[in-house]
């Protein structure tokens, strides 16, 4: 199962309400402005729970703002055929809007 | 037949999502589907007992969630957490549901056929 969120972990729970329902060896794929918990600094709103998870983050969003120098380690960039084919891999997808 | 689940996370009147799902609910039912409700995070809100909207002028639509049943619809899931934290319990809530701890309700979320995110 694929889980895409798009909130910024600083400004919504979010991230949080996904992380304790997502389970071991789902996917994870963050947008917007949820990739500011793909950086070194706001990684921490990732907690334990991800390591459980595939983590990839959207590579134009993080472009988009100035953190590609950011990324923190174990985290998957894609850019947007990467993310249509992390939809059309996985037969259900969550997004937390 | 498929199953549906229609995951709920907004309070019900800031926003026009919760109504919008109970609408998308219904017609899914007249389809004949198997059809989930859950109810997360500020999305436990649009079950509360009580709710008053004459003043705002908003019809109060939380009357529908009783009608479900009505629609075979009978599949109501509350998290636990998402209850507990703000301050609800079974007895709080509009129509009897099935209350879930944040895994059974990830494991539950997992075996759907079409997750709809409200």
């Amino acid at each position: 199962m694929l889980h895409i969120v798009n909130k910024s972990p600083l400004q919504t729970r979010t991230l949080e309400s996904c992380l304790r329902l997502a389970q071991p060896g789902h996917a994870l794929l963050l947008t917007e402005d949820a990739v500011y918990a793909a950086t070194r600094a706001g990684n921490a709103a990732l907690g334990q729970a991800a390591a459980a998870l595939k983590v990839y983050v959207l590579q134009p969003d993080l472009e988009a703002r100035g953190m590609a120098g950011a990324l923190a380690d174990g985290i998957t960039p894609v850019d947007y055929a990467g993310f249509v084919d992390l939809v059309a891999e996985h037969p259900r997808n969550q997004s937390w809007l | 037949m498929k199953k549906f689940m229609f995951v709920n996370r907004k309070a019900p009147y800031g926003t026009i999502y919760a109504l919008e799902s109970l609408e998308v609910v219904l017609i899914a039912a007249t389809f004949d589907q198997d059809v989930s409700l859950v109810f997360l995070d500020d999305g436990v809100y649009e079950l509360a007992k009580g709710q008053q909207t004459k003043a705002i002028g908003l019809k109060n639509f939380s009357p529908s969630y009783r009608a479900l049943d009505g629609y075979d619809v009978e599949k109501l899931y509350v998290e636990r957490e998402s209850m507990e934290a703000r301050g609800l319990t079974e007895a709080d809530l509009i129509v009897p549901v099935e209350v879930l701890s944040s895994a059974e309700m990830g494991a539950l979320m997992a075996e759907q056929d079409v997750v709809l995110s409200f």
